[in-house]
């Protein structure tokens, strides 16, 4: 689960070993300036998609200067609560998650799935006309690199190729986290602070810049020409010291067993308490990166000659979601709270082989009555133990 | 028909046959064989309630009418059934009418004659409450299940 | 560095309908329509029994609809009831019309492995449209099975679903057939009561433990029956019910129709009770 640092260059095998890429790099190499990255990437005509500020969160959007990159921001986040602060720190990844993750770019919350018009036959049907420029995600972290897998993983299964059209004609440029919030708890979820997947570049971000390691050949096409100092080994074991701080300094852990516990939870009293406290506003489905539930929406002109299928994001909070003819499945707020919990850590197992949390604590921060992922999964895992 | 055969068409019936020998036998005193054929009333709403039919072949509808309805069949009892309870509850007026859908054969028995054999015999009266009535949840579980109109809502 | 350094990408669509054109419709009752698809272009899927097609009405949407046609003969045939925008649509197709058509989805009634048991078909209301294809199929490999039983509930005879082939299957001798109404109105000669009322007339004369049984009607009626055909010493890994629920996509990426771990539309409609029985006392799940 430990990040690879400082196998800059080389893929680890299967058998552990180290290959090497086409162009032979150092073990690790220090990066002054990130903006100096982006704006090679830009003017080498990538999309460039990286997490800026925007409505006082940070969001993953198009780059289309270097400038643009924040700098000194740190996120506050708690139950219920988000804000960056400007520093001076000089620093570039201190704030971690904003609301929204990549998940917008490779499943859309609206898209167009075909249109259809009137025709001579009955109706026609075009598929819709998608492109995807030639796109870096910069600055990805641990949790959100699973949570892209995961969600790659429901579109795989299911026969559905635009997901993994998108991320295949995508690079991503990861940073390991050196600082967590206190909602964090990717440490207990397998899934951070430190990049444990093969991923085109990662940056660890350190005093005196930041340490870059490339773990594929499209990595290393990305870093092709920048200007890198080599890292020393003490560089190297400082970003793997600063990753394993990131894991110590979280507070909050998911139960182990929770998978199992939740099996066995299906009558218990607490949903009801559960709630009476939640909204049902379906923030916790909008943020949380792997929630991939949509819905379908058609759509015609007036003269009922043009029509269009549309699928956009649906939330199983909404009492709409289960509905059959004659009312919804899911009733009450409890069995709504209790499908999206118990898919997220249980039966996500059962249908994908993984959790579907990836511990990016988003859920968390962004309930508006602050309801607590990890405390409620204590809760039941301590009620039956 | 001899005695000996009714005998046999009881022990022969899903629900009087599990009843003990001993039992059983009282029973025959209070029974006769008795055919219906279709269309023919069994048993009409009011009326006393002096035979219970314990059904061997045949279907036999459960019919409520009302001045304002057609009488509509709310139940169908067939061979393998016991028609009738009014028998038991005083005061022993038949409550719903029933008619012969089929050729209908059954053993009656007399109700007079059964209340004074289970006042006689407790071990008779006990072995109606344990045979019987289940029978009678079971058409009463149904009944309960029809109430919810199960075929409201289609398939889409 | 590298200049622009793949092309842009080609993002496939999804959930794309094929067309496919109304040959026939025709009423089965106020509420309910059968329609006899052919596809515009391109052959006609193969189907197992039991699985259903996503039907697209023009500007107005999606449903799943099960399929009721012969997969032997590849009859793509659909009985739909109106009990909305988009099934109202469907049910208001004509002979010329085109519809999108997405599927076959799901699991299928497990006829093939039942070979030499006693097959029992439970149907409730609108249920016998799922099964058909089911019956039809143990008819034409009837050597097969020791017995075939078709058990039908209906709300009125009025609104027994294919009233003219079950007369048809009264009439042949492939299998036994009984038809139960919750109300029988004056002229009724047939029984009255739910079906499981029936059930213990269903098994006379059959060694339970050798009764493949297939359920398919409202969620409370199989759930009911299955009960009791548990009670009457049926295995409980011998019984399928179909399950309804929400389904947009029917590929297991909308989550709508999830159940527990399964998704109706990928890991069901059809499954087998023991497999489910236990969920399905878990009100709102």
């Amino acid at each position: 689960m430990w990040p690879r640092l400082g196998e800059g260059g080389r893929r680890r095998e299967r058998d552990g070993s180290l290959s090497p890429l086409e162009d032979v790099m150092a073990d690790g190499y220090i990066l002054r300036d990130p903006r100096a990255l982006v704006g090679a990437l830009l003017e080498a005509g990538w999309r460039v998609i990286a997490p800026l500020e925007r409505d006082g969160s940070l969001t993953p959007e198009v780059v289309s200067a270097p400038d643009e990159l924040p700098c000194g921001l740190v996120d506050m986040q708690a139950p219920g609560a988000y804000r960056l602060q400007q520093q001076d720190s000089g620093r570039w990844f201190d704030a971690v998650v904003g609301a929204q993750g990549w998940k917008r770019w490779l499943h859309p919350a609206e898209r167009r799935l075909w249109t259809a018009r009137r025709d001579a036959d009955g109706f026609s049907i075009a598929p819709a006309a998608e492109v995807w420029p030639p796109t870096v995600f910069f600055g990805v972290r641990p949790c959100d690199l699973a949570a892209i897998a995961r969600q790659a993983e429901v579109f795989r299964q299911a026969g559905d190729p635009a997901y993994g059209e998108r991320l295949a004609a995508t690079r991503i440029v990861a940073v390991n986290c050196t600082r967590v919030a206190e909602t964090c708890f990717c440490a207990s979820m397998g899934t951070g602070p430190g990049v444990s997947a093969v991923v085109d570049v990662a940056l660890t971000e350190l005093e005196q810049g930041l340490l870059v390691d490339c773990g594929t050949a499209n990595g290393a096409a990305l870093l092709r020409g920048m200007d890198l100092a080599t890292a020393a080994p003490a560089d190297i074991a400082a970003a793997r010291a600063a990753v394993e701080a990131a894991a110590r300094d979280q507070i909050r852990a998911m139960p182990p067993d929770i998978a199992d516990r939740l099996q066995r939870a299906s009558e218990s009293p607490r949903w009801q308490e559960i709630a009476a406290r939640c909204l049902h506003c379906a923030n916790c489905t909008l943020v949380c990166p792997t929630c991939f539930c949509t819905d379908v929406t058609d759509r015609s002109d007036l003269a009922g000659d043009h029509a269009e299928r549309w699928q956009r994001w649906d939330s199983c909070f909404s009492p709409e979601f289960s509905y059959l003819h004659g009312g919804a499945v899911r009733r009450s707020v409890a069995a709504r709270y209790r499908q999206w919990i118990t898919h997220k850590l249980s039966t996500w197992h059962d249908q994908f082989g993984t959790s579907g949390c990836t511990g990016c604590g988003r859920c968390i921060t962004w309930c508006p009555v602050g309801i607590d992922l990890v405390a409620e999964a204590r809760a039941f895992a301590e009620e039956e133990a | 028909m001899d005695i000996q055969s009714i005998q046999d068409l009881l022990t022969e019936h899903p629900i009087l046959g599990r009843f003990d020998t001993a039992s059983r036998e009282l029973l025959v005193g209070c029974a006769r064989n008795h055919h219906f054929g279709a269309g023919e009333m069994i048993q009409t709403e009011g009326d006393p309630a002096d035979l219970v039919h314990v059904l061997r072949k045949g279907d036999v509808a459960i019919e409520i009418a009302a001045a304002h309805l057609a009488p509509v069949i709310v139940e169908t009892v067939h061979g393998g059934d016991i028609l009738g309870w009014g028998w038991l509850i005083p005061p022993y007026r038949t409550m719903y009418d029933a008619r012969a859908l089929t050729e209908v054969s059954c053993v009656s028995l007399d109700a007079a004659c059964l209340r004074g054999k289970c006042d006689d015999n407790p071990m008779l009266g006990y072995q109606m409450f344990k045979y019987w009535l289940p029978h009678l949840a079971a058409r009463f579980r149904a009944q309960r299940l029809q109430v919810v109109d199960l075929y409201g809502e289609g398939r889409d | 560095m590298a200049k622009a350094v793949t092309d842009q990408a080609r993002i496939s669509s999804s959930l794309l309908p094929r067309r496919f054109r109304v040959q026939q419709a025709w009423p089965e009752s106020a509420t309910i329509t059968s329609l006899a698809l052919s596809p515009l272009e391109g052959p006609v899927p193969s189907f197992r029994a039991g699985q259903f097609n996503m039907l697209y009405a023009f500007g107005v949407g999606e449903a799943a609809i099960s399929i009721c046609g012969d997969p032997d003969s590849g009859d793509l045939l659909h009985t739909i009831q109106n009990v909305g925008p988009v099934s109202g649509a469907l049910c208001d197709l004509m002979a010329g019309d085109v519809v999108g058509v997405r599927g076959p989805f799901g699991s299928g009634w497990p006829l093939a492995d039942q070979s030499g048991r006693d097959l029992l078909f439970v149907a409730g209301g609108l249920g016998l449209a799922p099964l058909r294809p089911a019956i039809l199929q143990a008819l034409a490999m009837r050597d097969t099975f020791r017995s075939v039983t078709l058990l039908v509930g209906a709300r009125s005879p009025t609104d027994l679903l294919y009233p003219a082939q079950l007369a048809d299957w009264a009439a042949g001798d492939g299998l036994e057939l009984a038809i139960t109404v919750d109300r029988g109105p004056p002229g009724w000669t047939g029984m009255v009561g739910v079906v499981t009322n029936q059930l213990a007339r269903a098994l006379q004369g059959r060694d339970p433990a050798s009764v493949s049984a297939c359920v398919c009607g409202p969620e409370i009626m199989m759930r009911h029956t299955c009960l009791t055909l548990c009670d009457a010493g049926v295995p409980a890994a011998a019984q399928w019910i179909s399950l309804e629920r929400n389904m947009k996509c029917a590929i297991g990426t909308c989550g709508h129709c999830q159940f527990g771990a399964d998704f109706v539309c990928r890991d069901g409609p059809v499954f087998r009770w023991d497999k489910v029985a236990a969920r399905l006392r878990i009100a709102e799940i």
